[in-house]
């Protein structure tokens, strides 16, 4: 049990580092959270970055503790965000790399880590939401394609997404998981309709998306026709494995300049909040102690993330909003007003427990997956 | 990196699990119960004999040469079956105390919330022990004295309290799902009702959450990381006693059952490492530190 790295890992941060402190200046002004061009450009700019240095398929193809020390010293250095990559980096991406064909590898994989296409991600409906594979979005197959219709919502990034990852039902008839096909759709066919949605925080970042007889080439499938329910949890499992790493190292900073603001503003001296903010040090330190024993677990196992992620997610999630609560206390009054520090964050991190699998499903799926107990009826 | 147990670290687990299975069962516990007070002397020797105490002493001093990761192994086995006795203090003793090391002493320390655990049965005090008044402990299980001067505590044994903590939480979680696997009501296994499942769900995510903290500190024995694997394991203890006695209804709350012992050990405990709200200041100094 130890805690040391090689000296390969060594040298790999060590030139990532002095990368990162080259590059970062020269990046162009961070564009508004609310206006979508410039954030796609600004997030695809950012990727190509990294592909030309050589960084691009770290999510990909380093070992569990190279992404780790890519994930953060990128956050440590302020580096942008994956962003309007992240479901073609994080989930369609390694869906591809490990369920594709070498033709639909070649298609889609190099544009992703090029930083040339986005993908966004349309498994939630209306009335499909945790029990995802209540899905009812139809593709009928005509020929060389499948004809889909239907609806999708929460689609994150939809509106600058040149493809989707789509999952469809090709069998009514199957038992629920059975008659599921997860399909790659561009979204410029016709009959895509994309309505953006405001999130609580303003901010554009996801939409619903209607289907009226989209036509998807059989081409674009990935897995066999009604396999998609398996073909899904290989995403699912990238999803809650590896995808919140970076954003404890972010915490840990916000955390001190919390810390160091409730000194300027003289909150410091009452004892309970210099508690509460003690309280979330360990919490987080803690969580990147987990993260560290996570990775060396999936480093032992040949790479692929573990449900232990849904244990990670369910401390994490609560622990961010309980971060920036403790932040509106550091702030006070101030803590209304939109243009102070972590006032957004705030409103971003309520999403956290429920985004990629809520909190009680995380439960359901620790209590049943890890303690083997009864499934729910 | 390669934070993991190794296959060492798990044989070492392995063999003080079986030891103390052996020589501290269930029967062992509920005499232990019946005695209070009373130390069995013979396992203490045996824990000796098996290197408990000596564990981290040095080979040419007659010790195991093994680290701090394996002594907060073994302690955390302790603490799983609710082995009683000064066993922190005992340890931090071997080389030191004579006798200690091999387990034919019983060492008892003044603790920094002026409390003494064990004080009659030990053989040696540590500390200032003079004017001790008996109280009526909580735990039958862990007879304490309270004297006046209390003393400063050593983060070794700060960490190998967070390691029973751990122990314990482990248990508790266990012992919850067994029985939540097992009884039946409304013509189901309690454990499929939500209500339930989810308490045992959240116990395994502060007791995971914690164990990660403990061992990280037993690799890094940073004081930051004491303070933190401290206040993990405290919580992970003291919550996950209390939820496995809620899974257990009546049960839990009779005397028969050990959830209690649990849960009063994990109070203790919660004090032998001095006031949480010390390291919860140290770890709010340490921020500021770090973005200095
Ligand atoms: C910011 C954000 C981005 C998102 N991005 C995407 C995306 O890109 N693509 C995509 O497909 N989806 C996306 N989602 C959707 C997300 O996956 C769903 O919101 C989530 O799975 C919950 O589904 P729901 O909203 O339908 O809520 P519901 O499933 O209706 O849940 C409502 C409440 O009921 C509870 N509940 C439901 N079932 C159970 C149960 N069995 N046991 C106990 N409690 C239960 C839930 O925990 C929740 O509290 C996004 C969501 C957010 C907030």
């Amino acid at each position: 049990m130890d805690l040391a790295h090689t000296p390969e890992e060594d040298e790999f941060r060590a030139r990532l580092r002095k990368w990162l402190g080259e590059v970062l200046p020269t990046l162009p002004p961070k564009p508004s959270p609310d206006e979508w061009p410039g954030r796609r450009a600004y997030d695809l700019g950012w990727q190509r970055r990294l592909y030309d240095a050589g960084y691009a398929d770290v999510h990909w193809d380093a070992s569990p503790t190279m992404r780790l020390i890519f994930l953060e010293e990128t956050e440590k250095a302020g580096a942008p965000y994956v962003g309007a990559g992240f479901v073609g980096l994080l989930h369609a991406g390694p869906t591809i790399a490990a369920e594709g064909t070498a033709e639909q590898r070649a298609r889609w994989l190099p544009p992703i880590l090029r930083g040339e296409e986005v993908w966004c991600q349309g498994f939630s409906e209306p009335d499909a939401g945790s029990d995802l594979a209540a899905l009812r979005t139809r593709a009928r197959r005509d020929g060389d394609d499948y004809v889909v219709t239907g609806s999708k919502i929460w689609t994150s990034h939809a509106e600058v997404a040149d493809w989707c990852e789509l999952l469809v039902r090709t069998d009514p008839a199957a038992a629920k998981h059975r008659g599921i096909t997860w399909l790659a759709m561009p979204m410029d066919a016709p009959g895509i309709t994309v309505r953006p949605l405001k999130t609580l925080a303003g901010s554009a970042e996801f939409a619903e998306v209607f289907l009226d007889e989209v036509r998807v080439p059989v081409a674009n499938r990935v897995g066999d026709e009604n396999d998609g329910w398996r073909v899904t949890m290989v995403t699912l499992s990238f999803e809650r494995g590896t995808a919140f790493v970076g954003e404890v190292v972010a915490c840990r900073r916000v955390l001190r300049e919390l810390a160091a603001e409730a000194r300027e503003n003289g909150r410091w001296d009452d004892p309970v909040l210099r508690r509460r903010l003690g309280r979330l040090n360990a919490e987080f330190r803690a969580l990147w102690r987990l993260t560290q024993w996570n990775v060396s677990e999936a480093e032992l196992s040949g790479g692929m993330p573990g449900v232990g992620g849904s244990v990670f997610k369910l401390r994490y999630s609560h622990a961010r909003q309980e971060l920036y609560d403790a932040a509106a206390d550091v702030l006070g009054p101030e803590s209304l007003d939109l243009d102070r520090p972590w006032v957004l964050d705030r409103l971003s991190s309520l999403s956290y427990t429920i985004a990629a699998g809520t909190s009680q499903i995380q439960r359901n799926i620790v209590a049943e997956r890890i303690l083997g107990l009864p499934k729910g009826r | 990196m390669r934070f993991q147990l190794t296959e060492d670290q798990r044989a070492l687990r392995a063999g003080v699990r079986e030891l103390l299975a052996r020589r501290f069962g269930r029967e062992a516990l509920r005499a232990a119960v019946d005695e209070p007070g009373r130390l069995d002397r013979a396992l203490w020797r045996e824990l000796g004999a098996a290197g408990f105490f000596a564990l981290r002493l040095p080979e040419e001093r007659g010790g195991v040469g093994l680290g701090l990761p394996e002594a907060v192994l073994a302690f955390e086995e302790a603490g799983r079956v609710l082995l009683p006795g000064p066993l922190v203090a005992t340890h931090l003793a071997a080389g030191e105390v004579p006798g200690a090391a091999a387990g034919e002493a019983v060492v008892a320390d003044v603790g920094a919330c002026g409390l003494v655990e064990w004080l009659a049965e030990a053989d040696v005090v540590r500390g200032d022990a003079a004017g001790s008044v008996p109280l009526r402990s909580v735990d039958p299980l862990t007879p304490l004295h309270r004297v006046p001067a209390a003393r400063g505590v050593d983060p070794v044994a700060v960490l190998l309290t967070a390691a029973e903590q751990l122990g314990g939480a482990t248990r508790a979680c266990e012992l919850a799902v067994q029985h939540a696997r097992a009884r039946e009501q409304f013509g189901q296994p309690i454990g499929g009702f939500q209500a339930v499942k989810h308490l045992c769900a959240d116990m395994l995510v502060r007791t995971e959450t914690a164990r990660a903290a403990v061992y990280a500190a037993a690799v890094t024995a940073d004081p930051a990381d004491i303070d933190t694997a401290r206040l993990l394991a405290d919580e992970a203890a003291v919550r996950g006693a209390r939820d496995c006695l809620q899974v257990h209804g009546g049960m839990g709350f009779t005397w028969e059952f050990e959830v209690h012992l649990h849960l009063k050990r994990a109070w203790v405990r919660t004090h032998r490492a001095g006031d949480a709200t010390e390291s919860e200041e140290r770890l709010a100094v340490d921020l500021l530190a770090q973005s200095s």
